[in-house]
């Protein structure tokens, strides 16, 4: 049944696409053409869910609509026939009946169905908001304006693995997520996962999920956290376990010593134009203002998951951050032409 | 106490009472102005002025939605529009305007010649504009505050919004709540000391009790954002630390105040407008709304226990789940008194003949746009639904069937219903008509889709978005509804300003009310009442439609400004009450405390000369006179 009425919903809604223009070719004012991190497929759609809180959440929402669109019909019905009624002659309700009418529709009705929905969701939400299994993949997300770190604890809680912009998860597993905040209040939010929950400085928040089908999830800030807060975004992997663990004892790696001699000088060139503010896990590059670059060459994006990583997009956000996301912390680095062809062959390096 | 076939409204007559209660023309005298009719009139007008500008303000973000990765504007200046948006909607129209109505009419919806604080109302007025004006200055000079209406901590903060534009909003905020909390004081000792004789509580006019329930609400939930907006305003300025997690501070603190006057807020803004629905549908059904007693009790209800809403926004914060689910009950709780409301209401309508005038057009509207909006909103008072649609367009949508069903709906259904009486003359129906048509479709064209790309995942507060998120074609079709909406409520402003000259003469009682306002003159007198009316049902003008058996008090001077003052419960006559006159002192105050409130944001110092200059103006307005004389003497 909601399947089906989903699938009706956005049969609509593709049918309403398909009559409208390109809004961006009419416009014609595209910066980004193509290319675009949420080409590769990557939704954040809450109907679309992939995870059993997110599925919980999308029947509670659609009883919820059903219960509305036949309260709202039943209501508009009334309505109208109140003002049809009395189009000829007049026969306004009497005393008594206006009374039973009031108390039926407007208290006795609406409180039963709004005991029963504030029991549903009062139940719903005590077992999403509970404590994640034992057995949870823990990891820790921290907010920046206006990008994610990620960081893999182990049981004992040090950090194995450190990550940005890009979270992988074993599916049919619970993953437990500690969220804190760097500087202002962000909200972490994976749709197709799991509602959101904010991310306040001085506070350590909590979610969980269990991913329960292979594939590739967006997630967006979802509190207001300034200039940026637009393009703060990331992608959340779900794999099966054996690869993901493969992911990440691969991350918790430091980088590979470069080969080439391009690759060789590049790592020079990060070293003393880069290594302020980003750490290249196993080089002097030790920053730590911007995210861990260790194994950037593996992510599928760049800049919170607004550009797709190629070398085309990594040269233009590092010949001119402030193009692409006006405000952030990446000033432009003014380097030669062969600078940055070494610097490139040496980011192509850090699988 | 007389039955008075005397009721004599020649000019000769009462050119002395005229002359008492005139304000005094000329451009330097318009500030010296203090008659409740003026001062309401003028916060309606400003009001409007400020809808006008918010909207466009939307329409420019519209227009940057229009197309992923559009780049008309830059985020700084989107961020800038949307918080001025969301602060001018909410605290330069909404409140300012419901406010105004009530200045406007309860005076003489209870039968009296002005308001119990006539300066300090003049005072308000000031404060208001002066706030607004400053705030679109800052706008203009592209300082604005980029922050969000909603302003939370740490991002409103000095560490990350060093700029003056945070500073005015803080200064603002603080400085136009002195007006609203001026207006709420004036509006609850004016309902409960100055009714009509007769008038007990229980006659009361249902829009009337409305106002006297927002205005408590006033009372309890401005102190808060105060409290909260020079907290802040100290953190910037002093580095405080009330709000900063590394000092010892708390950014929810902040969240707490803010909501817990934020909530009410939103009801503050519809309990008016659901007393503007009562008295739209008795006229045009002629006949008393079904359940008064419901219909008061549900207005009380719902000013209570919108007080315990606030945790509503903060689902998401973390905070604990069982502390949580109260607020689950108290959002389900107060769709209880809605529900009545609407079903007497129903109840109401049901088998009269109804006049589908453009103010009943309007009250229909409100039944379909508010009932939408109620909906969603006993939905997202679902914490595990909320935690998925909050700051999503979701909410966007809720907020906007809420406000522009719960409050614009009514509020223009108000402004065509009392228009005559504030003018003397009626709008025109075909443009109030064509004017309701296209607010009706273009409220549900661009807020119905909005629910859609909150459920597709698409966050509040984005000045752009990429491509491949697949929202780009609701967006364009969302702007292009935005401006058929704007449309319509051009049309209306459009109408209001042709029918000022050109419409139909209204008379007095153009629509056959029951309230007292129609008793009077439109444009009513200086003096509102010749003879001030005693009352003796709820429904005066419907049960003593022959003039000459109304009641009428005598005995008040003509030669000053007097009021009867009543009992709170029964509206015995108590006393007679000597008013003040036009003075320059209110202006003269709003503009040093002003200069107080704007200087602080260059100079903490200012602050105290403008707290010292204002005990002069204090002075001034405090000076005393003698009362016993008549106008003409002074």
């Amino acid at each position: 049944m909601k399947r089906q009425t989903s699938r009706i919903l956005s049969s609509l809604t593709s049918a309403a696409r398909q009559g409208l223009p390109d809004g961006c070719g009419l416009i014609g004012l595209c910066l980004l053409s193509g290319g675009t991190a949420a080409q590769q497929g990557a939704r954040q759609s809450t109907l679309q869910p992939a995870s059993t809180q997110a599925q919980s959440i999308e029947l509670l929402w659609w009883i919820m609509l059903w219960a509305g669109v036949a309260i709202f019909l039943a209501v508009m019905a009334l309505l109208a026939w109140a003002l049809w009624h009395g189009r000829h002659r007049e026969s306004p309700l009497g005393l008594t009946a206006s009374k039973n009418f009031v108390l039926l529709a407007g208290v006795a009705i609406p409180a039963l169905v709004l005991v029963i929905l504030v029991g549903g969701s009062l139940l719903l939400g005590r077992s999403i908001a509970s404590t994640p299994p034992p057995d949870a993949i823990q990891v820790r997300v921290t907010g920046w304006m206006w990008w994610w770190e990620i960081e893999y604890l182990d049981s004992a809680g040090n950090v194995t693995a450190t990550t940005a912009n890009e979270m992988h998860v074993p599916v049919d597993r619970p993953v437990a997520i500690e969220l804190v905040s760097g500087d202002v209040i962000h909200s972490f939010w994976v749709p197709q996962l799991q509602g959101k929950t904010d991310m306040v400085p001085g506070k350590v928040n909590s979610s969980w999920f269990v991913a329960t089908e292979a594939g590739q999830y967006r997630g967006q800030c979802a509190e207001f956290c300034g200039l940026q807060h637009a393009l703060m975004a990331f992608v959340v992997v779900a794999r099966p376990e054996a690869e993901f663990n493969a992911w990440l004892a691969h991350q918790a790696e430091p980088a590979p010593t470069p080969t080439t001699d391009a690759a060789q000088q590049g790592l020079e060139v990060f070293e003393q134009s880069c290594g302020q503010c980003h750490r290249v896990r196993g080089t002097r590059a030790v920053g730590v203002i911007g995210p861990d670059l260790t194994h950037l060459a593996s992510r599928r994006t760049l800049a919170a998951a607004t550009l797709t990583n190629n070398q085309g997009h990594l040269a233009g956000w590092i010949g001119d951050p402030q193009r692409v996301k006006p405000g952030n912390k990446m000033p432009r680095t003014l380097l030669s032409p062969q600078d940055m062809n070494n610097l490139l062959a040496y980011l192509g390096t850090l699988e | 106490m007389h039955k008075s076939p005397t009721y004599d409204q020649t000019p000769e007559a009462t050119a002395p009472l005229s002359q008492t209660w005139q304000s005094p023309p000329g451009f330097v005298s318009w500030f010296t102005h203090v008659n409740q009719r003026q001062i309401g009139y003028r916060f309606v007008v400003t009001s409007l002025i400020f809808f006008a500008l918010a909207g466009v303000l939307a329409l420019i973000m519209r227009l940057q939605l229009i197309a992923p990765e559009n780049t008309l504007l830059g985020a700084d200046f989107y961020n800038q529009l949307f918080t001025m948006h969301g602060t001018t909607m909410m605290f330069f129209f909404a409140v300012p305007a419901m406010e105004g109505l009530g200045i406007y009419l309860v005076p003489l919806m209870i039968g009296t010649r002005d308001m119990s604080f006539p300066r300090l109302n003049a005072f308000g007025y000031y404060v208001y504009l002066i706030a607004g004006v400053s705030l679109f200055v800052a706008l203009f000079l592209g300082m604005a505050p980029a922050a969000g209406w909603f302003s939370y901590v740490p991002l409103a903060n000095i560490a990350f919004s060093p700029g003056k534009g945070m500073d005015f909003w803080t200064s603002m905020i603080t400085f136009i709540e002195i007006s609203a909390l001026a207006a709420a004081v004036e509006l609850i000792v004016t309902i409960l000391k100055q009714r009509a004789p007769g008038m007990t509580l229980n006659r009361m006019p249902l829009f009337v009790w409305s106002i006297l329930v927002m205005s408590f609400m006033i009372l309890f939930a401005m102190p808060t954002v105060m409290a909260g907006s020079v907290l802040l305003a100290l953190d910037r300025a002093f580095d405080m630390q009330f709000f900063v997690a590394s000092g010892g501070g708390d950014p929810l603190l902040w969240q707490h105040l803010f909501w817990f006057f934020g909530h009410p807020e939103v009801y503050i803004i519809m309990v008016p407008a659901l007393g503007i629905i009562s008295t739209v549908i008795a006229t045009f059904t002629r006949k008393p709304v079904f359940g008064y007693t419901a219909l008061v009790l549900a207005l009380v209800a719902t000013g209570f226990v919108s007080f315990g809403l606030w945790v509503h926004h903060m689902f998401t914060t973390g905070l604990p789940h069982l502390g949580l689910s109260f607020f689950t009950a108290a959002g389900a709780m107060i769709a209880i008194p809605s529900g009545v409301q609407v079903f007497c209401w129903i109840a109401s309508l049901w088998g009269t003949r109804i006049r589908f005038a453009t103010p009943m057009l309007f009250v229909l509207g409100f039944f379909a746009i508010f009932i939408i909006g109620g909906l969603t909103g006993v939905m997202v008072a679902s914490i595990p639904f909320d935690t998925q649609v909050h700051d999503s367009y979701f909410v966007v949508a809720h907020l906007h069937y809420v406000l522009i069903g719960g409050a614009v709906f009514p509020f223009f259904a108000g402004l065509y219903y009392w228009y005559p009486k504030m003018t003397g003359r009626l709008m025109s129906e075909r443009l109030g008509k064509w004017s309701f048509a296209l607010i009706f479709i273009g409220t549900n064209l661009t807020f119905f889709p909005m629910h859609q790309l909150g459920l597709e995942g698409m966050p509040r507060r984005i000045y752009t978005y990429l491509e491949g998120m697949g929202w780009g074609d609701l967006n364009f079709a969302i702007t292009l509804a935005a401006f058929v909406l704007a449309a319509g409520f051009l049309l209306t402003l459009i109408n209001a300003v042709i029918s000022r000259t050109r419409g139909a003469e209204a008379g007095d009682n153009p629509w056959q009310a029951d309230t007292l306002e129609w008793a009077a003159t439109s444009p009513p007198q200086n003096y509102n009442f010749r003879h001030l009316p005693v009352v003796n049902s709820r429904h005066p003008l419907w049960d003593e439609a022959d003039l000459t058996r109304r009641q009428y008090v005598k005995g008040l001077r003509a030669d000053r400004r007097e009021l009867l003052v009543t009992t709170l419960l029964e509206a015995q006559p108590q006393s007679v009450l000597i008013m003040p006159g036009p003075s320059i002192w209110p202006f003269l105050l709003a503009l040093v405390v002003g200069f107080g409130f704007l200087g602080f944001m260059f100079q903490p110092l200012l602050f105290v000369v403008g707290f010292a200059l204002s005990f002069f103006a204090i002075t001034g307005w405090l000076w005393p006179r003698k009362p016993w004389i008549s106008t003409k003497e002074n």
